[in-house]
Protein backbone atom coordinates (compact mmCIF):
# COMPACT_ATOMS: atom_id res chain seq x y z
CA UNK A 1 0.00 0.00 0.00
CA UNK A 2 1.38 3.41 -1.00
CA UNK A 3 1.54 5.74 2.01
CA UNK A 4 2.98 9.21 2.61
CA UNK A 5 5.51 9.51 5.43
CA UNK A 6 3.26 10.33 8.40
CA UNK A 7 5.61 12.61 10.29
CA UNK A 8 6.45 15.15 7.60
CA UNK A 9 4.13 18.06 7.05
CA UNK A 10 1.72 16.92 4.37
CA UNK A 11 -0.30 19.17 2.11
CA UNK A 12 -2.19 16.03 1.07
CA UNK A 13 -3.60 15.72 4.58
CA UNK A 14 -4.48 19.42 4.60
CA UNK A 15 -6.18 18.82 1.25
CA UNK A 16 -8.06 15.85 2.68
CA UNK A 17 -9.47 18.03 5.45
CA UNK A 18 -10.39 20.76 2.98
CA UNK A 19 -12.15 18.20 0.84
CA UNK A 20 -14.06 17.01 3.91
CA UNK A 21 -15.26 20.55 4.70
CA UNK A 22 -16.15 21.29 1.09
CA UNK A 23 -18.17 18.08 0.85
CA UNK A 24 -19.97 19.23 3.96
CA UNK A 25 -20.57 22.75 2.70
CA UNK A 26 -21.87 21.72 -0.69
CA UNK A 27 -24.22 19.17 0.87
CA UNK A 28 -26.24 21.95 2.49
CA UNK A 29 -27.70 24.86 0.51
CA UNK A 30 -28.95 26.61 3.68
CA UNK A 31 -25.39 26.72 5.00
CA UNK A 32 -24.14 28.29 1.79
CA UNK A 33 -26.95 30.85 1.84
CA UNK A 34 -26.20 31.58 5.48
CA UNK A 35 -22.68 32.59 4.48
CA UNK A 36 -24.10 35.30 2.20
CA UNK A 37 -27.25 36.26 4.12
CA UNK A 38 -25.76 38.05 7.15
CA UNK A 39 -23.03 39.97 5.33
CA UNK A 40 -25.71 41.15 2.90
CA UNK A 41 -28.06 42.26 5.68
CA UNK A 42 -25.21 44.08 7.44
CA UNK A 43 -24.11 45.79 4.27
CA UNK A 44 -27.66 46.98 3.50
CA UNK A 45 -28.19 48.29 7.05
CA UNK A 46 -24.96 50.25 7.13
CA UNK A 47 -25.33 51.31 3.53
CA UNK A 48 -28.73 52.90 4.21
CA UNK A 49 -27.32 54.54 7.33
CA UNK A 50 -24.54 55.97 5.19
CA UNK A 51 -27.11 57.30 2.72
CA UNK A 52 -29.15 58.85 5.52
CA UNK A 53 -26.11 60.55 7.09
CA UNK A 54 -25.03 61.90 3.73
CA UNK A 55 -28.50 63.36 3.07
CA UNK A 56 -28.89 64.72 6.62
CA UNK A 57 -25.60 66.55 6.35
CA UNK A 58 -26.25 67.93 2.87
CA UNK A 59 -25.86 71.70 2.82
CA UNK A 60 -24.43 71.84 6.33
CA UNK A 61 -20.93 73.04 7.17
CA UNK A 62 -19.62 69.53 7.84
CA UNK A 63 -21.04 67.89 4.75
CA UNK A 64 -17.73 66.79 3.33
CA UNK A 65 -16.32 65.27 6.49
CA UNK A 66 -19.59 63.66 7.55
CA UNK A 67 -20.11 62.21 4.11
CA UNK A 68 -16.65 60.69 4.16
CA UNK A 69 -17.18 59.49 7.71
CA UNK A 70 -20.35 57.78 6.58
CA UNK A 71 -18.28 56.16 3.84
CA UNK A 72 -16.01 54.96 6.61
CA UNK A 73 -19.00 53.31 8.27
CA UNK A 74 -19.80 50.98 5.40
CA UNK A 75 -16.09 50.38 4.86
CA UNK A 76 -15.67 49.54 8.53
CA UNK A 77 -18.64 47.20 8.35
CA UNK A 78 -17.11 45.34 5.41
CA UNK A 79 -13.78 45.03 7.21
CA UNK A 80 -15.53 43.99 10.42
CA UNK A 81 -17.07 41.17 8.44
CA UNK A 82 -13.59 39.93 7.47
CA UNK A 83 -12.70 39.76 11.16
CA UNK A 84 -15.97 38.24 12.33
CA UNK A 85 -16.54 35.83 9.42
CA UNK A 86 -12.87 34.88 9.41
CA UNK A 87 -13.13 33.77 13.02
CA UNK A 88 -16.47 32.05 12.49
CA UNK A 89 -15.21 30.28 9.36
CA UNK A 90 -12.35 28.85 11.39
CA UNK A 91 -14.34 27.97 14.50
CA UNK A 92 -17.42 26.57 12.76
CA UNK A 93 -15.29 24.14 10.75
CA UNK A 94 -13.83 22.99 14.04
CA UNK A 95 -17.30 22.78 15.60
CA UNK A 96 -18.34 20.50 12.73
CA UNK A 97 -15.87 17.96 14.12
CA UNK A 98 -17.30 18.32 17.60
CA UNK A 99 -20.91 18.08 16.42
CA UNK A 100 -20.19 14.92 14.46
CA UNK A 101 -18.06 13.39 17.28
CA UNK A 102 -15.20 13.05 14.81
CA UNK A 103 -12.42 14.66 16.85
CA UNK A 104 -11.01 11.37 18.17
CA UNK A 105 -10.92 9.93 14.64
CA UNK A 106 -8.82 12.90 13.53
CA UNK A 107 -6.55 12.84 16.57
CA UNK A 108 -5.89 9.14 15.98
CA UNK A 109 -5.06 9.70 12.31
CA UNK A 110 -1.64 10.91 11.10
CA UNK A 111 -3.07 14.43 10.79
CA UNK A 112 -0.86 16.81 12.77
CA UNK A 113 -2.14 19.78 14.75
CA UNK A 114 -0.34 22.11 12.33
CA UNK A 115 -2.02 20.48 9.32
CA UNK A 116 -5.39 20.66 11.06
CA UNK A 117 -4.95 24.36 11.86
CA UNK A 118 -3.84 25.13 8.30
CA UNK A 119 -6.92 23.37 6.92
CA UNK A 120 -9.15 25.40 9.25
CA UNK A 121 -7.41 28.60 8.15
CA UNK A 122 -7.87 27.78 4.48
CA UNK A 123 -11.50 26.89 5.08
CA UNK A 124 -12.00 30.18 6.88
CA UNK A 125 -10.87 32.04 3.75
CA UNK A 126 -13.11 29.93 1.51
CA UNK A 127 -16.18 30.45 3.71
CA UNK A 128 -15.44 34.15 4.05
CA UNK A 129 -14.97 34.58 0.31
CA UNK A 130 -18.35 33.02 -0.46
CA UNK A 131 -20.11 35.72 1.53
CA UNK A 132 -17.70 38.63 1.41
CA UNK A 133 -16.85 38.94 -2.29
CA UNK A 134 -20.43 39.24 -3.61
CA UNK A 135 -21.30 41.73 -0.86
CA UNK A 136 -18.37 44.03 -1.73
CA UNK A 137 -19.59 44.16 -5.32
CA UNK A 138 -23.18 44.75 -4.21
CA UNK A 139 -21.91 47.66 -2.07
CA UNK A 140 -20.62 49.27 -5.26
CA UNK A 141 -23.89 48.63 -7.04
CA UNK A 142 -26.23 49.82 -4.27
CA UNK A 143 -24.26 52.52 -2.47
CA UNK A 144 -21.34 53.40 -4.69
CA UNK A 145 -18.82 52.28 -2.08
CA UNK A 146 -15.89 50.52 -3.73
CA UNK A 147 -13.73 48.75 -1.16
CA UNK A 148 -11.43 47.52 -3.93
CA UNK A 149 -10.86 51.12 -4.93
CA UNK A 150 -8.69 51.45 -1.83
CA UNK A 151 -6.06 49.50 -3.72
CA UNK A 152 -3.25 47.60 -2.08
CA UNK A 153 -4.32 48.81 1.37
CA UNK A 154 -7.21 46.32 1.21
CA UNK A 155 -4.64 43.50 1.13
CA UNK A 156 -2.98 44.79 4.30
CA UNK A 157 -6.33 45.30 6.03
CA UNK A 158 -7.46 41.82 5.00
CA UNK A 159 -4.26 40.06 6.06
CA UNK A 160 -4.24 41.66 9.49
CA UNK A 161 -7.92 41.09 10.18
CA UNK A 162 -7.98 37.49 9.02
CA UNK A 163 -4.98 36.59 11.21
CA UNK A 164 -6.74 38.11 14.22
CA UNK A 165 -9.85 36.12 13.29
CA UNK A 166 -7.81 32.90 13.10
CA UNK A 167 -6.15 33.59 16.45
CA UNK A 168 -9.49 34.17 18.18
CA UNK A 169 -11.00 31.18 16.34
CA UNK A 170 -8.15 28.93 17.42
CA UNK A 171 -8.48 30.05 21.02
CA UNK A 172 -12.25 29.40 20.98
CA UNK A 173 -11.68 25.97 19.40
CA UNK A 174 -9.31 25.11 22.23
CA UNK A 175 -11.87 26.14 24.82
CA UNK A 176 -14.56 24.02 23.12
CA UNK A 177 -12.16 21.08 22.89
CA UNK A 178 -11.37 21.36 26.58
CA UNK A 179 -14.83 22.13 27.97
CA UNK A 180 -17.08 20.54 25.37
CA UNK A 181 -19.99 21.93 23.42
CA UNK A 182 -21.28 23.64 26.54
CA UNK A 183 -18.72 26.34 25.67
CA UNK A 184 -19.96 26.61 22.07
CA UNK A 185 -21.65 29.99 22.61
CA UNK A 186 -18.20 31.53 23.03
CA UNK A 187 -17.57 30.91 19.34
CA UNK A 188 -20.58 33.00 18.33
CA UNK A 189 -20.21 35.83 20.81
CA UNK A 190 -16.54 36.47 21.57
CA UNK A 191 -16.02 38.82 18.64
CA UNK A 192 -18.78 41.12 19.84
CA UNK A 193 -16.68 41.72 22.94
CA UNK A 194 -13.97 42.98 20.65
CA UNK A 195 -16.24 45.22 18.56
CA UNK A 196 -16.47 48.21 20.96
CA UNK A 197 -12.84 47.91 22.05
CA UNK A 198 -11.36 47.59 18.57
CA UNK A 199 -13.03 50.90 17.61
CA UNK A 200 -14.64 49.51 14.49
CA UNK A 201 -16.96 52.44 13.83
CA UNK A 202 -15.32 55.32 15.74
CA UNK A 203 -11.80 56.53 16.47
CA UNK A 204 -9.93 55.23 19.50
CA UNK A 205 -9.80 58.77 20.88
CA UNK A 206 -13.52 58.48 21.65
CA UNK A 207 -12.84 55.84 24.31
CA UNK A 208 -12.04 56.73 27.93
CA UNK A 209 -8.28 56.85 28.52
CA UNK A 210 -7.95 53.46 30.31
CA UNK A 211 -9.87 51.74 27.54
CA UNK A 212 -7.77 53.45 24.88
CA UNK A 213 -4.69 51.73 26.25
CA UNK A 214 -6.50 48.42 25.99
CA UNK A 215 -7.80 49.20 22.50
CA UNK A 216 -4.26 49.71 21.20
CA UNK A 217 -3.33 46.20 22.32
CA UNK A 218 -5.82 44.83 19.80
CA UNK A 219 -4.52 44.49 16.22
CA UNK A 220 -7.89 45.36 14.58
CA UNK A 221 -7.82 48.83 16.20
CA UNK A 222 -4.85 49.69 13.95
CA UNK A 223 -6.69 48.43 10.90
CA UNK A 224 -9.86 50.43 11.53
CA UNK A 225 -7.87 53.55 12.35
CA UNK A 226 -5.93 52.95 9.15
CA UNK A 227 -9.16 52.65 7.18
CA UNK A 228 -10.50 55.94 8.54
CA UNK A 229 -7.20 57.69 7.81
CA UNK A 230 -7.34 56.41 4.26
CA UNK A 231 -10.97 57.36 3.65
CA UNK A 232 -10.99 60.73 5.38
CA UNK A 233 -7.40 61.97 4.96
CA UNK A 234 -6.39 59.87 1.93
CA UNK A 235 -3.33 58.70 3.82
CA UNK A 236 -2.20 55.10 4.07
CA UNK A 237 -0.39 54.45 7.33
CA UNK A 238 1.98 51.57 6.71
CA UNK A 239 3.26 51.97 10.25
CA UNK A 240 -0.18 51.10 11.63
CA UNK A 241 -0.24 47.96 9.51
CA UNK A 242 3.24 47.01 10.68
CA UNK A 243 2.27 47.42 14.33
CA UNK A 244 -0.90 45.39 13.76
CA UNK A 245 1.19 42.67 12.11
CA UNK A 246 3.56 42.42 15.08
CA UNK A 247 0.65 42.27 17.53
CA UNK A 248 -1.03 39.67 15.35
CA UNK A 249 2.05 37.45 15.42
CA UNK A 250 2.07 37.66 19.20
CA UNK A 251 -1.67 37.02 19.38
CA UNK A 252 -1.53 34.06 16.98
CA UNK A 253 1.47 32.56 18.80
CA UNK A 254 -0.38 32.88 22.09
CA UNK A 255 -3.46 31.24 20.55
CA UNK A 256 -1.40 28.29 19.29
CA UNK A 257 0.12 27.83 22.75
CA UNK A 258 -3.30 28.11 24.40
CA UNK A 259 -4.79 25.59 21.95
CA UNK A 260 -1.97 23.11 22.58
CA UNK A 261 -2.34 23.58 26.33
CA UNK A 262 -6.10 23.02 26.20
CA UNK A 263 -5.61 19.96 23.97
CA UNK A 264 -3.26 18.53 26.59
CA UNK A 265 -5.79 19.37 29.30
CA UNK A 266 -8.50 17.60 27.29
CA UNK A 267 -6.24 14.53 26.97
CA UNK A 268 -5.58 14.70 30.70
CA UNK A 269 -9.31 14.99 31.46
CA UNK A 270 -10.10 12.16 29.06
CA UNK A 271 -12.61 14.26 27.14
CA UNK A 272 -11.29 13.68 23.60
CA UNK A 273 -13.07 10.34 23.39
CA UNK A 274 -16.34 11.80 24.57
CA UNK A 275 -16.65 15.15 22.86
CA UNK A 276 -20.02 16.72 23.49
CA UNK A 277 -21.83 18.53 26.25
CA UNK B 1 7.07 -6.30 33.53
CA UNK B 2 9.72 -3.98 32.17
CA UNK B 3 9.31 -2.18 28.85
CA UNK B 4 12.47 -2.04 26.82
CA UNK B 5 13.58 1.21 25.22
CA UNK B 6 11.68 1.85 21.98
CA UNK B 7 13.26 0.05 19.06
CA UNK B 8 14.11 2.00 15.99
CA UNK B 9 14.26 -1.11 13.80
CA UNK B 10 11.31 -3.37 13.07
CA UNK B 11 11.35 -6.29 15.48
CA UNK B 12 8.73 -8.90 14.56
CA UNK B 13 9.22 -10.74 17.84
CA UNK B 14 8.44 -7.70 19.99
CA UNK B 15 4.91 -7.34 21.33
CA UNK B 16 2.66 -5.02 19.37
CA UNK B 17 1.39 -3.34 22.53
CA UNK B 18 3.25 -3.07 25.82
CA UNK B 19 1.66 -1.44 28.83
CA UNK B 20 3.50 -1.01 32.11
CA UNK B 21 2.02 0.16 35.43
CA UNK B 22 -0.55 2.24 33.60
CA UNK B 23 -2.57 4.38 35.99
CA UNK B 24 -5.23 7.00 35.44
CA UNK B 25 -6.67 9.04 38.28
CA UNK B 26 -9.51 11.51 37.68
CA UNK B 27 -9.50 13.78 40.73
CA UNK B 28 -10.20 11.17 43.41
CA UNK B 29 -11.41 8.39 41.13
CA UNK B 30 -8.84 5.76 40.22
CA UNK B 31 -10.08 4.66 36.80
CA UNK B 32 -7.08 2.46 35.93
CA UNK B 33 -4.69 1.22 38.58
CA UNK B 34 -1.22 -0.14 37.84
CA UNK B 35 -2.26 -2.13 34.78
CA UNK B 36 0.51 -4.01 32.97
CA UNK B 37 0.17 -6.33 29.99
CA UNK B 38 1.41 -6.90 26.47
CA UNK B 39 -0.34 -7.94 23.28
CA UNK B 40 1.52 -10.16 20.82
CA UNK B 41 1.42 -9.55 17.09
CA UNK B 42 -1.19 -11.66 15.37
CA UNK B 43 -3.19 -12.20 18.55
CA UNK B 44 -6.57 -11.05 19.77
CA UNK B 45 -6.65 -9.97 23.40
CA UNK B 46 -9.86 -9.17 25.15
CA UNK B 47 -10.26 -6.53 27.85
CA UNK B 48 -13.21 -7.76 29.80
CA UNK B 49 -15.02 -5.93 32.55
CA UNK B 50 -18.27 -4.35 33.62
CA UNK B 51 -19.26 -0.74 33.20
CA UNK B 52 -16.64 1.55 34.72
CA UNK B 53 -14.03 -1.21 34.94
CA UNK B 54 -11.51 0.92 33.05
CA UNK B 55 -11.64 -0.70 29.59
CA UNK B 56 -12.27 2.45 27.56
CA UNK B 57 -9.81 4.48 29.62
CA UNK B 58 -7.13 1.83 29.07
CA UNK B 59 -7.76 1.81 25.32
CA UNK B 60 -7.82 5.62 25.28
CA UNK B 61 -4.42 5.72 26.96
CA UNK B 62 -2.98 3.18 24.54
CA UNK B 63 -4.17 5.38 21.67
CA UNK B 64 -2.69 8.46 23.31
CA UNK B 65 -6.05 10.22 23.44
CA UNK B 66 -6.03 10.07 27.24
CA UNK B 67 -2.89 11.00 29.17
CA UNK B 68 -2.06 8.52 31.91
CA UNK B 69 -1.34 9.77 35.40
CA UNK B 70 1.64 7.42 35.39
CA UNK B 71 2.93 4.38 33.54
CA UNK B 72 4.20 3.62 30.06
CA UNK B 73 2.64 2.61 26.75
CA UNK B 74 4.57 1.35 23.73
CA UNK B 75 2.88 0.50 20.45
CA UNK B 76 4.98 -1.25 17.79
CA UNK B 77 8.05 -0.23 19.78
CA UNK B 78 7.10 3.45 19.90
CA UNK B 79 6.57 5.37 23.13
CA UNK B 80 3.01 6.68 22.76
CA UNK B 81 3.52 9.44 25.28
CA UNK B 82 6.44 10.93 23.36
CA UNK B 83 6.30 9.87 19.73
CA UNK B 84 2.78 8.72 18.94
CA UNK B 85 2.78 10.35 15.49
CA UNK B 86 5.48 7.90 14.41
CA UNK B 87 3.06 5.02 14.67
CA UNK B 88 -0.43 6.46 14.09
CA UNK B 89 -0.42 5.48 10.41
CA UNK B 90 0.07 1.84 11.43
CA UNK B 91 -2.80 1.62 13.90
CA UNK B 92 -6.49 2.38 13.97
CA UNK B 93 -9.53 2.06 16.19
CA UNK B 94 -13.26 1.83 16.44
CA UNK B 95 -15.30 3.13 19.34
CA UNK B 96 -18.98 3.66 20.04
CA UNK B 97 -18.07 7.07 21.48
CA UNK B 98 -16.85 8.28 18.12
CA UNK B 99 -18.79 8.92 14.94
CA UNK B 100 -18.25 10.22 11.44
CA UNK B 101 -19.72 13.29 9.75
CA UNK B 102 -23.37 12.50 9.12
CA UNK B 103 -23.92 14.56 6.00
CA UNK B 104 -20.99 13.10 4.12
CA UNK B 105 -21.66 9.93 2.21
CA UNK B 106 -19.97 6.73 3.27
CA UNK B 107 -17.68 6.97 0.24
CA UNK B 108 -16.73 10.58 1.04
CA UNK B 109 -15.98 9.72 4.67
CA UNK B 110 -13.82 6.77 3.72
CA UNK B 111 -12.08 8.83 1.03
CA UNK B 112 -11.18 11.55 3.55
CA UNK B 113 -9.72 8.98 5.94
CA UNK B 114 -7.96 7.21 3.07
CA UNK B 115 -6.26 10.48 2.19
CA UNK B 116 -5.47 11.30 5.82
CA UNK B 117 -3.76 7.94 6.18
CA UNK B 118 -1.82 8.62 2.99
CA UNK B 119 -3.21 5.67 1.06
CA UNK B 120 -2.33 6.28 -2.57
CA UNK B 121 -4.77 3.78 -4.03
CA UNK B 122 -7.59 4.58 -1.63
CA UNK B 123 -10.30 4.08 -4.25
CA UNK B 124 -9.26 0.45 -4.68
CA UNK B 125 -9.03 0.06 -0.91
CA UNK B 126 -12.55 1.45 -0.48
CA UNK B 127 -13.85 -0.97 -3.13
CA UNK B 128 -12.25 -3.91 -1.33
CA UNK B 129 -13.62 -2.84 2.04
CA UNK B 130 -17.05 -2.17 0.56
CA UNK B 131 -17.10 -5.70 -0.84
CA UNK B 132 -15.74 -7.32 2.33
CA UNK B 133 -18.11 -5.44 4.65
CA UNK B 134 -21.15 -5.46 2.35
CA UNK B 135 -21.15 -1.69 2.01
CA UNK B 136 -21.42 -1.48 -1.76
CA UNK B 137 -25.05 -0.36 -1.73
CA UNK B 138 -24.37 2.13 1.05
CA UNK B 139 -21.37 3.95 -0.40
CA UNK B 140 -23.34 6.86 -1.80
CA UNK B 141 -25.72 7.26 1.12
CA UNK B 142 -25.16 9.91 3.81
CA UNK B 143 -23.61 8.30 6.88
CA UNK B 144 -26.29 9.83 9.09
CA UNK B 145 -29.03 7.86 7.35
CA UNK B 146 -27.60 4.46 8.20
CA UNK B 147 -28.89 2.03 10.79
CA UNK B 148 -26.80 1.19 13.86
CA UNK B 149 -25.57 -2.02 12.25
CA UNK B 150 -24.66 -0.28 9.02
CA UNK B 151 -22.84 2.47 10.93
CA UNK B 152 -20.83 -0.15 12.79
CA UNK B 153 -19.77 -1.71 9.49
CA UNK B 154 -18.76 1.70 8.15
CA UNK B 155 -16.82 2.43 11.35
CA UNK B 156 -15.08 -0.92 10.93
CA UNK B 157 -14.26 -0.01 7.32
CA UNK B 158 -12.72 3.24 8.55
CA UNK B 159 -10.77 1.31 11.18
CA UNK B 160 -9.41 -1.01 8.48
CA UNK B 161 -8.79 1.62 5.80
CA UNK B 162 -5.03 1.66 6.47
CA UNK B 163 -4.72 -2.10 7.07
CA UNK B 164 -3.56 -1.44 10.63
CA UNK B 165 -0.97 -3.61 12.34
CA UNK B 166 -2.59 -2.70 15.65
CA UNK B 167 -6.37 -2.52 15.84
CA UNK B 168 -8.16 -1.29 18.95
CA UNK B 169 -11.84 -2.08 19.19
CA UNK B 170 -14.02 -0.71 21.97
CA UNK B 171 -17.22 -2.73 22.22
CA UNK B 172 -17.42 -3.29 18.46
CA UNK B 173 -20.75 -5.08 18.60
CA UNK B 174 -22.51 -2.99 21.23
CA UNK B 175 -26.14 -2.28 20.30
CA UNK B 176 -26.06 -4.63 17.32
CA UNK B 177 -28.62 -7.34 16.66
CA UNK B 178 -27.26 -10.91 17.02
CA UNK B 179 -27.01 -11.48 13.27
CA UNK B 180 -25.04 -8.30 12.58
CA UNK B 181 -22.90 -8.83 15.67
CA UNK B 182 -22.02 -12.34 14.48
CA UNK B 183 -21.21 -10.97 11.06
CA UNK B 184 -18.90 -8.29 12.50
CA UNK B 185 -17.13 -10.85 14.69
CA UNK B 186 -16.55 -13.08 11.69
CA UNK B 187 -14.97 -10.19 9.86
CA UNK B 188 -12.68 -9.34 12.78
CA UNK B 189 -11.57 -12.98 12.86
CA UNK B 190 -10.92 -12.90 9.14
CA UNK B 191 -8.92 -9.69 9.37
CA UNK B 192 -6.71 -11.08 12.11
CA UNK B 193 -6.15 -14.24 10.08
CA UNK B 194 -5.33 -12.47 6.83
CA UNK B 195 -3.29 -9.55 8.20
CA UNK B 196 -1.55 -10.89 11.30
CA UNK B 197 -2.58 -7.73 13.11
CA UNK B 198 -2.64 -7.43 16.88
CA UNK B 199 -6.16 -6.75 18.07
CA UNK B 200 -7.13 -5.44 21.48
CA UNK B 201 -10.84 -5.67 22.03
CA UNK B 202 -12.74 -4.19 24.95
CA UNK B 203 -16.05 -5.82 25.62
CA UNK B 204 -18.50 -6.93 28.22
CA UNK B 205 -19.92 -9.50 25.90
CA UNK B 206 -18.64 -12.86 27.14
CA UNK B 207 -19.58 -14.82 24.03
CA UNK B 208 -17.72 -12.36 21.87
CA UNK B 209 -14.59 -12.57 23.98
CA UNK B 210 -14.77 -16.35 24.15
CA UNK B 211 -15.07 -16.63 20.41
CA UNK B 212 -12.50 -14.06 19.31
CA UNK B 213 -9.82 -13.86 21.94
CA UNK B 214 -6.67 -15.91 22.49
CA UNK B 215 -6.28 -14.24 25.82
CA UNK B 216 -8.55 -12.43 28.24
CA UNK B 217 -7.61 -9.67 30.64
CA UNK B 218 -10.31 -9.13 33.22
CA UNK B 219 -10.62 -5.71 34.77
CA UNK B 220 -12.47 -4.73 37.88
CA UNK B 221 -12.40 -1.23 39.34
CA UNK B 222 -9.40 -0.40 37.19
CA UNK B 223 -7.28 -3.37 38.24
CA UNK B 224 -6.45 -6.62 36.45
CA UNK B 225 -8.16 -9.45 38.30
CA UNK B 226 -7.63 -12.15 35.70
CA UNK B 227 -5.24 -12.69 32.80
CA UNK B 228 -5.26 -15.99 30.90
CA UNK B 229 -6.63 -17.73 27.84
CA UNK B 230 -10.39 -18.40 27.88
CA UNK B 231 -9.75 -22.14 28.29
CA UNK B 232 -7.39 -21.57 31.22
CA UNK B 233 -9.89 -19.27 32.93
CA UNK B 234 -12.66 -21.83 32.52
CA UNK B 235 -10.46 -24.59 33.92
CA UNK B 236 -9.17 -22.48 36.80
CA UNK B 237 -12.65 -21.43 37.88
CA UNK B 238 -14.24 -24.78 37.03
CA UNK B 239 -16.91 -23.00 35.04
CA UNK B 240 -18.49 -23.81 31.72
CA UNK B 241 -18.45 -20.29 30.27
CA UNK B 242 -16.75 -16.93 30.71
CA UNK B 243 -19.90 -15.27 31.94
CA UNK B 244 -19.80 -17.39 35.09
CA UNK B 245 -16.10 -16.65 35.50
CA UNK B 246 -16.82 -12.97 35.09
CA UNK B 247 -19.56 -13.05 37.70
CA UNK B 248 -17.26 -14.87 40.11
CA UNK B 249 -14.64 -12.18 39.68
CA UNK B 250 -17.07 -9.26 39.60
CA UNK B 251 -18.70 -10.34 42.82
CA UNK B 252 -15.37 -11.10 44.45
CA UNK B 253 -16.07 -14.77 44.93
CA UNK B 254 -12.63 -15.80 43.71
CA UNK B 255 -9.50 -14.29 42.28
CA UNK B 256 -7.82 -15.72 39.21
CA UNK B 257 -4.25 -14.82 40.04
Amino acid sequence: MNRAAPQRFSLCRVGAMLRRYLYLLRSSLPRILDLIYWPLVQMLTWGFLQTYLAKASAGGPSVGRLGLAAGALIGAMLLWDILFRGQLGFSVSFLEEMWSRNVANLMMSPLSIGEFILALMAMSIIRLSIGFLPVTFLAILFFGFNLWGLGVAVGFFFANLIVTGWAIGLFCSGVVLRYGLAAESLVWTIMFLMQPLACVFYPASVLPKPLQAFAWILPPTYVFEGLRALLIHHTFHADLMGEAFVLNMILFGAAVLAFRRMLQDARRAGSLLQTGE
Amino acid sequence: MHIAAPQSAYDPAAPAIEVEALTKVYKRLVAVDQVSFSVARGSVTGLLGGNGAGKTTTIGMIMGLILPTSGKVNVLGVDMLRDRRKVLARMNFESPYVDMPHRLTVRQNLEVFGRLYGIGDFEIRISILAKDLALEDLLDRPSGQLSAGQKTRVALAKALINEPEVLLLDEPTASLDPDTADWVRAHIEEYRRSSGAAILLASHNMQEVERLCDRVIMLKEGRIVGDASPAELLARFERSNLEEVFLDLARGRRRAQ
